[in-house]
């Protein structure tokens, strides 16, 4: 028997930054899949990033993660969105060449020391003394470790749906798991269903271009890793279509073949990436939605329009794509799909992504209810960091709302559960102005570094940037002007007598750096990118002080935690349907507890006041 | 433990006409059935005769009700028993349902912190069942009555529905940019929205002093100099046919406050000490305090009498003065007084009653309840109003007009105990075709 010490199954998005991280925090790792040529596989849209997503993606590099420097090998097209709106609010997002992600991620991986890729097909987990052991595969080869991390995507029982074809299938072209499913079933975890989709594949020399709206790229291309000194792939075009009211008639006319629509499917699908059959029947008013044409890849013919998941047959897809701009003599390379595939209740896990049920199990990405690549990267990053952690006996790393999307995403799930595949949103994060993708690395890198999931390069090139922010910050704060001064050089402040610093000059939304400059000539010492980081900062300075006591209440409840002990059908004066609540929702602080869905701030007020009479009880016994 | 069983007396004190003795827990049915022979269908009054379940003898006739969970007050099983109000008969039943395992006799506020903790009343609804259970006063009890039925609740839900409408646009905007369905610009009613908004909480908010003198009472200073007629006043309100004197809630060493019920208005009368310049100690303090008094009042009566020096009224106060002058009996009124009377008078005491009525009338402003009369409400109006005006400001800085509303919003949920960011997410997946 091969014994490791965290062993990861599966080769997603999840699965590779797991792997990464528990073999960067120094620990034998072993990362199981089907098939050593598809890791970092993108099986859905070839991009990387976007709104909420991008925010993700810069988290991940701020704890050393690997998927910002391999979108970065791989991007064809860089676009921060949201440009025209504020820093808070901008996501950055990349096309992606599918065969140059996956090489860069498998060569990523490769080169990782302390970790080896075993290919293989995992059947069931071992347990001992009610705690993970190993796992068994198909083949009857059994692998030992002290903490595993389960990142199975879309494989659970996955079921592929296509008008009324049903295909068995993780993804397109490979098989389902199954007997995962019964182990987690057996563990008496509860399991649901959920849905998602993919729209067909089109062949690039059948699209007639020329009559397209081409979308170009950002010059230059501004990368996701703060690693990264320049992208160096080469950079291609998107094009967009539009679906017309001869195509919306075809798919209205055949949503009775429409898995989704016959009621073959029941599971819920996420709302904020319909099928096409769902855009129509919801939004009947519309006669046109937008469709992006996005290549995946330099030298790959594949087209996937953005936009256009459907469950429809095949022949459908066919008419309806035909019936647009530029599409008129289309051909499928392979027909859209729904998949249905098991997922465990996010609330069973502990923040640190481990299954309450059995200490040692790990969860990550779809598994926990999520969509996307970005979620489940991140997730992955935790779990397998936190899974090296535990083998190693030290405490875990756990993100809070506070300080990151991942906190945030992961406070959400184990909070709340799951309704619907669980996607990120800026809007989701309160605190969205402090938590943005430009100063990802402040918020978290020295956490990594503390914990020691940061590589001496990042460390170092870390170190140099938060002493150029400081020196910077610094100077902006300890230079001062009158309003005289202020306004002589262009900067409009009201003529009261307070001197005012170059920093909170810079809070006013028309202060050139110019301007400043023209003041106080040393400023120039300062580098573009700190210098527009500071400005950033003085932009948002008034709310970010204003949101410090929001910060530190939610901080609050996030520390007080709701002891084991604590049984709630024992709680006097409170409904069996609140008690039922909080017993499934197993919150494990009042932070938690308060986002239960019905709890109310009486209720809270009782817990809490139980908890400190029991440690007073403790406290006299 | 399990949860206990409360039962209480909770109409007044015995004897009376009819006691209703409520229970509500876990025990209630089997507690009322064992006493009433079993138990009558929910909702409905059934004559039963009680027995000791020890020994069968009856202890009293009376109607039985019983109110299953949820759908009662406190959201667990209810039971009512209306029986006769005889001291006696009320211990003797109160005594047997304790002796069963797990009833116990509820304390002060028992039944409504259950009615809160189960999601029953919300924070605004406690607070208008407790105002309506202590007020004395008509336009007290319809005010609580309307906050006890959750209207404020009501039209803070309706206020953060319109936030929730407006947030859904801005953050649709932010989050979905990228996808064709959401435009660039906000709508052209977005802002005018918002101004709406705005000046509904500004309406409610300039309603809080009506809804505070409703709930607090209207508070009247008497002040003046030494022997201008402010004790002799004081009585003569107090003692008046037109004004009721409903307590005299405790005499400081220095002011005295008398409570009346005027025209079905709860006022407050203070007898302020005389202001002058004196070197006892005691006196300083006491014009320290009358001084806070008049700073405090709703209206100032500043009494001036023929036989007392005039000392300088005062200056800068926002609160309306009414000059009073007192011991018409004696000499001539002030010729730029507001008022003259003498004691001996009781016409000029009615004269000023009425206008005092009147007066209390137009700062009321309006026969409808106030909406909100606690402190607590008006901060946190003011300060979602002030987020909104920010968020007015703001209108070109998506992100941050998006965080201004969400304080706004923050700050009336916790007026009603919640808040909850998911709603946003559900209300804009309602409105938009959102996704590639």
């Amino acid at each position: 028997m091969t014994t490791y010490e965290v062993i990861i199954v599966g080769g997603g998005h999840a699965g590779c930054e797991a792997a990464a991280a528990s073999a960067r925090l120094g620990v034998p790792t072993a990362l199981i899949t089907h098939r050593r040529a598809t890791i970092g596989e993108m099986s859905c849209n070839p991009a990387i990033g976007g709104l909420g997503k991008g925010h993700l993606v810069r988290e991940i590099d701020a704890l050393d993660g690997v998927m910002g420097r391999v979108a970065d090998k791989a991007g064809i097209q860089f676009r921060v969105l949201n440009r025209r709106k504020g820093p808070a609010v901008r996501g950055p997002r990349a096309q992606a060449d599918r065969k140059l992600y996956r090489e860069a991620m498998q060569s990523e991986l490769s080169e990782t020391p302390n970790l080896e890729i075993v290919e293989g097909e995992v059947d069931d987990l071992v347990v001992e003394h009610g705690r993970i052991a190993g796992v068994q595969l198909l083949d009857g080869r059994v692998f030992s470790a002290r903490a595993v991390v389960l990142t199975t995507g879309t494989f659970l029982r996955g079921l592929i749906h296509r008008g009324d074809e049903m295909i068995p299938a993780g993804r397109a072209g490979e098989g389902p798991v199954l007997g995962l499913s019964l182990r987690l079933e057996a563990l008496g975890l509860k399991l649901g269903r959920l849905k998602t989709g993919t729209p067909p594949r089109l062949d690039a020399h059948s699209i007639n271009f020329a009559v397209l709206n081409e979308q170009i790229g950002d010059n230059p291309p501004e990368p996701f890793s703060a690693l990264t000194s320049a992208i160096t792939t080469p950079q291609i075009s998107c094009f967009e279509t539009r679906t017309t009211p001869q195509a919306h008639a075809i798919i209205s006319s055949n949503l009775g073949r429409s898995a989704m629509y016959s009621g073959r499917i029941s599971s819920r699908g996420p709302r904020y990436c319909p099928s096409i059959e769902d855009k129509i029947v919801r939004f009947s008013d519309k006669d046109s939605h937008l469709v992006f044409l996005e290549p995946e890849g330099l030298d790959d013919p594949t087209i996937y329009p953005n936009g256009l998941s459907t469950s429809l047959p095949e022949d459908v897809q066919l008419a309806f794509l035909r019936a647009m701009p530029g599409l008129e003599n289309v051909v499928i390379k392979r027909a859209g799909y729904a998949i249905e595939y098991d997922h465990v209740d996010p609330r069973e896990l502990s923040p640190s992504l481990m299954l309450r049920a059995l200490p040692g199990l790990y969860l990550a990405g779809q598994i926990n209810g999520t969509t996307g690549y970005e979620e489940a990267a991140a997730q992955g990053l935790l779990a397998g960091a936190n899974a090296a952690l535990a083998a190693k006996g030290a405490a875990p790393l756990i993100l809070s709302r506070t300080n990151s999307y991942l906190g945030v995403m992961i406070d959400d799930l184990i909070s709340r559960g799951v309704t619907e595949p669980y996607r990120m949103f800026t809007s989701r994060a309160e605190f969205r102005l402090h938590l943005r993708s430009d100063n990802a690395d402040q918020r978290l890198t020295d956490l990594g570094i503390g914990v020691g999931l940061v590589g001496q390069e990042r460390r170092e090139h870390h170190c140099e940037r938060m002493a150029r922010l400081d020196a910077g910050k610094s100077l902006l704060t300890r230079l001062t002007a009158t309003p005289n001064e202020a306004r002589k050089a262009g900067v409009n402040v009201n003529a009261d007598g307070v001197r005012r610093s170059a920093f909170q000059l810079l809070s006013y939304p028309t202060t050139q750096r110019a301007d400043l400059e023209a003041i106080w000539p040393e400023l120039a010492d300062i580098d573009d990118k700190s210098f527009e980081q500071l400005a950033i900062d003085a932009q948002y300075a008034v709310y970010l002080d204003r949101q410090q006591a929001d910060v530190e209440a939610v901080q609050r409840d996030e520390a007080r935690e709701i002891p084991d002990w604590l049984d709630y059908a024992l709680l006097p004066g409170l409904s069996n349907e609140m008690k039922q609540k909080l017993i499934d929702a197993k919150p494990q602080t009042i932070a938690q507890a308060q986002k239960i869905e019905g709890v109310t701030p009486a209720a809270l007020t009782l817990i809490l006041a139980v908890i400190r009479r029991g440690r007073l009880d403790k406290k006299a016994s | 433990m399990t949860q206990p069983t409360l039962v209480a007396l909770s109409s007044g004190s015995v004897p009376s006409g009819v006691a209703v003795i409520r229970l509500t827990g876990p025990q209630s049915f089997a507690a009322v059935a064992a006493l009433a022979g079993g138990l009558p269908r929910p909702r409905q009054a059934s004559l039963r005769t009680l027995k000791d379940p020890a020994n069968g003898q009856p202890l009293d006739q009376g109607l039985v009700i019983v109110f299953p969970a949820p759908h009662s007050f406190t959201g667990l099983d209810c039971a009512e028993l209306q029986v006769h109000g005889s001291p006696a008969g009320v211990k003797a039943i109160l005594s047997v349902l304790t002796a069963f395992e797990g009833v116990r006799l509820a304390g002060a506020g028992d039944f409504t912190r259950l009615a809160f903790e189960n999601g029953k009343l919300d924070l605004t609804e406690v607070e208008g069942l407790g105002d309506l259970l202590a007020a004395e006063t008509e336009s007290q009890r319809r005010q609580a009555l309307t906050r006890f039925d959750g209207a404020l609740s009501r039209r803070v839900g309706d206020w953060r529905q319109a936030l929730l409408d407006l947030r859904a646009e801005i953050e649709a905007r932010l989050d979905f940019s990228d996808e064709d369905d959401v435009p660039f610009e906000l709508p052209a009613h977005f802002k005018a929205d918002i101004e709406s908004l705005e000046n509904q909480l500004a309406d409610a908010l300039a309603r809080y002093d009506s809804g505070r003198i409703v709930r607090e009472g209207f508070r009247i200073a008497l002040a003046g100099a030494p022997n201008a007629g402010k004790s002799s006043l004081l009585n003569a309100l107090a003692g008046s046919d037109v004004a009721i004197v409903t307590s005299e809630a405790g005499t400081t060493r220095d002011t005295k406050d008398v409570t009346i019920d005027l025209g079905g208005m709860l006022v407050i009368v203070t007898d302020t000490a005389g202001l002058r310049e004196t070197d006892s100690l005691a006196e300083q303090e006491g014009i320290v305090r009358a001084r806070r008094a008049i700073g405090h009042a709703d209206l100032v009566l500043w009494l001036e009498a023929p036989d007392v020096e005039t000392i300088p009224r005062p200056q800068g106060i926002d609160t309306p003065i009414w000059i009073v002058s007192s011991k018409t009996d004696i000499g001539a009124a002030a010729p730029d007084s507001d008022f003259a009377l003498s004691m001996k008078d009781k016409d000029s005491i009615s004269v000023l009653l009425s206008k005092l009525e009147d007066h209390i009338k137009t700062r009321i402003r309006t026969n409808e309840p106030g909406l909100i009369s606690h402190l607590r409400d008006k901060a946190a109006l003011e300060a979602a109003a002030e987020n909104l005006h920010q968020a007015i400001a703001h209108i070109g800085i998506p992100e941050l007009c998006a965080e201004d509303l969400r304080q706004a919003s923050d700050q009336l949920a916790e007026l009603i105990g919640l808040i909850d960011t998911e709603h946003v997410l559900d209300r804009l997946f309602a409105g938009f075709c959102i996704g590639k």
